[in-house]
């Protein structure tokens, strides 16, 4: 039997708020333990959340950029359990009524085939604190630094239909709060988290199998990977005649497998009700105008735009808009040396080569764009050939200084002189009588055997055409 | 001395007939001296008080100072004190000292009042009787086997005793009006959202408000004045400016229109209360006011209504009571299941225990609609009664409470008995409305409480009609044998 995964997407986004969604206390990561945690983050009797404004534009602002609908009026919730990290006994978050709702995403597949997936909702909730159980004997550590993060929750539609497609989603909207510039979106550091609901169906059935939900995969290769294995454990399991049961699974990564977490965490009745500490969340227009006009061009239009503008591909387009940051670097190039192919070929070849060997972000590339277009201007106007434009770029990272400077120093300013180029040709040929004998004598391949000899002589500096056609004229005489 | 107002002790003040450290001093005194009768009192920061009766000395002697500067009073100890312990009434909060000041009490503070202790009060303030406390019951200065009322039960006995001219109270279904009237004293219950609840440890944060207790009607009103104000950290206080309470009080009663509900008057009232209340209302009458029977066709539905979304929000609140970052917690707990379950067990009282498992209950999966989402929309119902009501009448008049103070135990084995008490208290917190509940007589010697309930914001209104009330009867003078 041909069988189809569906798959719906759950992620938690850090907002980038400078203080806590309900408290005044800095959102900072990495402070020493309970330094960060006020009073009402801590639950103390008496104290009462506030919310942030900020959380609530950037949420907007996600809610615009998803072509989604801002909800007039929403309602923050309580969601009630027990747990150590958890200081309220409850989280306040959004159930019924989420701020955000009926949005939308599209995703790229193999560069240019594009699929809508849709959003449910949105909505605002604070975080919980960390139990720490490593380096503690009998006892477990609570650290509440991070209780009263702000989070946005985003709810896909069970759309997705493979690990590809849920990469891609998950690639995609976290391109899209680093656009916004509402998320740092930092994996390791947890501000950007994937739970996924997974089911198996087959092929043609338009009811949905029963799902499993993993939690807390943190990176998009153990997505794909716990995404891959849940397929596969379902429909083996059910292939053998077996049940897919309902449960919350967690994603083992040195094993790459999924395991049922233990089933009393999952017994809770989270009794929600509307927080009535906090008033209803009443959204003006002119609030969700404002944060309209804050809008940076979106991935989608400026992926357009460089397919439109500079004439590069689909795929082209989508790596080099990949982040605002890249986007931007790319532009900047190009104005530089007025040319988006050679620009583009640079920033995805040497350049991110480079800092993926280094492990940098675009934003720390000690070569700047502008060190760059001068690079590319010289690659232009014959200064340089393709091949010794490398080696300068490499001068460049290693911090030799601009690509004026570099040439410079290092004398690699590319023979463009005719004359000069003439004689070295001529001193080539008498040095090789066999080989110009052969070349006359119709053995033409031999013209690379020049090249080469030229190319060695002058250490690489000569215009590679030029000695191309000199060399013609030359032998062929 | 202990037996002026807050008016007149500012009067002695301003013209250095006493000085706060001696006033002070005296009312430490009486607390010590009789205390030990009535237990209104979970504890007396004495040092606290004679140092900040110094420094309201100190502000009198370059002339200046409010109306307050240098009073004592005490506060509820539901009300987060920074240094001195704030237990709500519970074996949960026995250790805890906030390292933060309630708004209520940082006003005062800034106003100059001198606090002088924490009164006692029903555990987390569920109760009607002041019984529920973990420090023990308070005892009615007007019969010593009496309740005082709850759960600002410690405050009220405590004003009525003149162990302090004033104290703070906070109300959610009855808390400050119920023990006022039961004690004999003034309480207000200000409108949902006057009085900011930071510090206020939370029990129906929907329903809960902080309000004045005093001798005279005349007091609530400088001390009311002191407590409002807009307050950020509190998203549900409301920006409004603070009317001169005060400076209005005197206004003529002519053109005022009071309704009186004849839901209250009905079955369940006890006729002596009846009559009282009926005599009350021809004072009113005489001072120019017109009178006007009104319905409040959903009053009935009030203490179930209140039964529902109260334990619902309390269910919650007090989650954080977990023995993990503060209060009292378990003996070696084997596990954090073993934590909670003994830590709670342990740390709450019965009629806690009782509130929290309703509460869950109508919050749980399935439930949930049929209760309190139902009781949401009969809340709706309630305040648009009195919405309408407000159309034809400025003021409505009835009981503070169904019968006057009950004797200790009487209906500690019957928890709906206890809950009727509040039957006609309940609504106003429904509604979110300010009420007052002030003396109106005595019914077999025990004192009765009549009610004042206002419009929206209407407390201007209603401490008017009080203090008018006030000029011309002598109810409120009247002190407790053993306690001239």
């Amino acid at each position: 039997m041909d069988w189809e995964a569906v798959i719906g997407l759950e992620i938690h986004i850090q907002l980038a708020t400078k203080t806590k969604i309900f408290s005044g206390a800095a959102t900072a990561y990495g402070a020493a333990p309970n330094t960060q945690a006020c009073a009402i983050d801590l639950g103390m009797p008496g104290v009462l959340p506030v919310l942030n404004e900020q959380a609530v534009r950037m949420a907007v602002k996600l809610g615009l950029a998803l072509d989604a609908t801002i909800a007039p009026h929403s309602v923050f919730a309580r969601k009630n359990y027990f747990y150590p990290d958890l200081p309220k006994g409850y989280q306040i978050s959004q159930y019924e009524l989420p701020v955000v709702t009926d949005g939308e995403l599209n995703i790229e597949l193999d560069g240019s085939v594009s699929k809508r997936i849709r959003i449910i909702r949105a909505h605002l909730e604070e975080d919980a604190g960390k139990s720490l159980h490593e380096g503690f004997e009998q006892v477990t550590a609570i650290d509440l630094n991070r209780a009263g993060t702000p989070l946005i929750e985003v709810v896909s539609a069970p759309d997705m239909r493979s690990a590809k497609e849920a990469v891609a989603y998950m690639k995609k909207l976290h391109s899209l709060v680093r656009y916004l510039e509402i998320s740092d979106g930092n994996m390791q550091e947890g501000s950007f988290r994937c739970d996924a609901n997974i089911s198996v169906r087959s092929l043609g059935e338009s009811r949905l199998g029963t799902r499993t939900e993993v939690k807390n995969v943190n990176s998009f290769r153990f997505v794909e990977r716990a995404i891959n294995y849940e397929i596969q454990r379902q429909i083996e399991l059910l292939e053998d005649g077996g049940e897919v049961v309902q449960e919350t699974r967690l994603f083992d990564t040195g094993r790459n497998e999924t395991r049922p977490m233990r089933t009393k965490e999952e017994a809770n009745d989270y009794r929600y009700f509307p927080d009535p500490d906090l008033l209803p969340l009443e959204i003006e227009p002119a609030l969700i105008e404002g944060v309209r006009k804050t809008l940076p061009e979106l991935p989608d239009a400026k992926r357009a735009r460089f397919m439109l503008n500079y004439g590069l591909d689909a795929y082209d387009s989508t790596v080099l808009t990949a982040s605002r940051a890249l986007a931007d670097y790319f532009e900047a190039v190009t104005a530089q040396c007025d040319d988006a192919k050679l620009a583009g070929n640079w920033v995805m070849g040497e350049l991110s080569g480079a800092l993926n060997k280094a492990g940098l972000d675009i934003t720390e590339a000690p070569v700047s764009s502008e060190m760059l277009g001068v690079l590319l201007q010289r690659i232009k106007d014959n200064t340089l050939s393709g091949k010794i434009a490398k080696e300068v770029f490499e001068a460049m990272w290693n911090g030799e200084g601009g690509a004026d400077t570099v040439i410079e120093q290092r004398g690699l300013k590319q023979l463009t002189d005719c004359s000069a180029l003439e004689a070295i040709i001529e001193e080539v040929i008498a040095a090789n009588p066999n080989q110009a004998q052969q070349y006359r004598a119709g053995k033409e391949k031999l013209l690379g055997f020049f090249v080469g000899q030229v190319m060695k002589a002058t250490k690489g500096q000569a215009h590679p055409q030029l000695v191309n056609e000199l060399l013609q004229k030359k032998l062929g005489a | 001395m202990h037996k002026k107002t807050i008016a007149q002790l500012a009067a002695g003040l301003r013209s250095g007939e006493f000085s706060s450290i001696e006033l002070t001093r005296a009312c430490l005194e009486r607390i010590r001296r009789l205390d030990s009768k009535l237990n209104a009192f979970i504890t007396v920061s004495e040092e606290q008080a004679l140092a900040a009766a110094q420094a309201a000395d100190s502000i009198r002697a370059t002339g200046r100072g409010g109306a307050l500067t240098g009073i004592p009073i005490a506060h509820k100890d539901i009300f987060c004190t920074r240094g001195v312990k704030t237990s709500c009434g519970s074996r949960m909060l026995d250790n805890f000292i906030a390292p933060y000041d309630a708004y209520v009490v940082e006003r005062l503070k800034a106003a100059g009042a001198v606090m002088v202790g924490k009164t006692n009060m029903d555990e987390f303030a569920m109760g009607s009787s002041n019984e529920t406390s973990f420090f023990g019951p308070v005892h009615n200065p007007w019969a010593g086997t009496a309740v005082p009322g709850g759960s600002s039960g410690g405050s009220a006995a405590a004003v009525a005793a003149r162990l302090v001219p004033a104290a703070t109270g906070t109300d959610t279904g009855g808390s400050i009006r119920q023990p006022a009237a039961l004690c004999g004293i003034s309480g207000l219950k200000p409108t949902y959202g006057r009085v900011s609840r930071y510090g206020m440890i939370a029990f129906a944060s929907s329903l809960d408000q902080g309000g004045p207790m005093a001798r005279t009607v005349e007091d609530l009103a400088w001390l009311i004045e002191a407590m409002a104000g807009f307050d950020p950290r509190d998203s549900t206080c409301v920006e409004r400016p603070v009317p001169r309470y005060a400076a209005g009080i005197d206004a003529p009663l002519t053109g005022l229109t009071v309704g009186l509900p004849k839901e209250y008057f009905g079955a369940g009232l006890s006729p002596a209360v009846g009559d009282l209340i009926q005599a009350a209302v021809g004072v009113v009458q005489r001072l120019g006011a017109q009178i006007k029977e009104i319905s409040l066709p959903n009053s009935q539905l009030a203490v179930p209504v209140y039964y529902v979304i109260a334990p619902a929000e309390a269910s919650s609140n007090l989650s954080r009571y977990d023995g993990v970052r503060y209060g009292y917690r378990c003996s070696e707990p084997r596990d954090l299941d073993d934590l909670y379950e003994r830590t709670r067990g342990e740390g709450f009282g019965a009629e806690v225990k009782r509130r929290i498992m309703v509460g869950t209950y109508v919050l749980s999966a399935g439930y949930y609609d049929a209760y309190y989402l139902k009781a949401q929309q009969v809340r709706r119902m309630i305040r648009d009664d009195f919405i309408r009501a407000f159309e034809e009448v400025d003021v409505i008049m009835g009981p503070t409470a169904p019968t006057a103070a009950f004797d200790l135990g009487e209906k500690t084995s019957d928890p709906v008995q206890m809950y009727l008490s509040d039957i006609y208290t309940i609504a106003v917190n429904l509604a979110g409305l300010p009420a007052l509940s002030i003396p109106a007589g005595f019914a077999e010697g025990r004192p009765v409480g009549l009610q004042l309930i206002g419009d929206f914001f209407a407390e201007e209104r209603l401490l008017n009609v009080g203090h008018r009330y006030q000029q011309e009867t002598d109810w409120h003078a009247r002190i407790p044998r053993g306690y001239e």
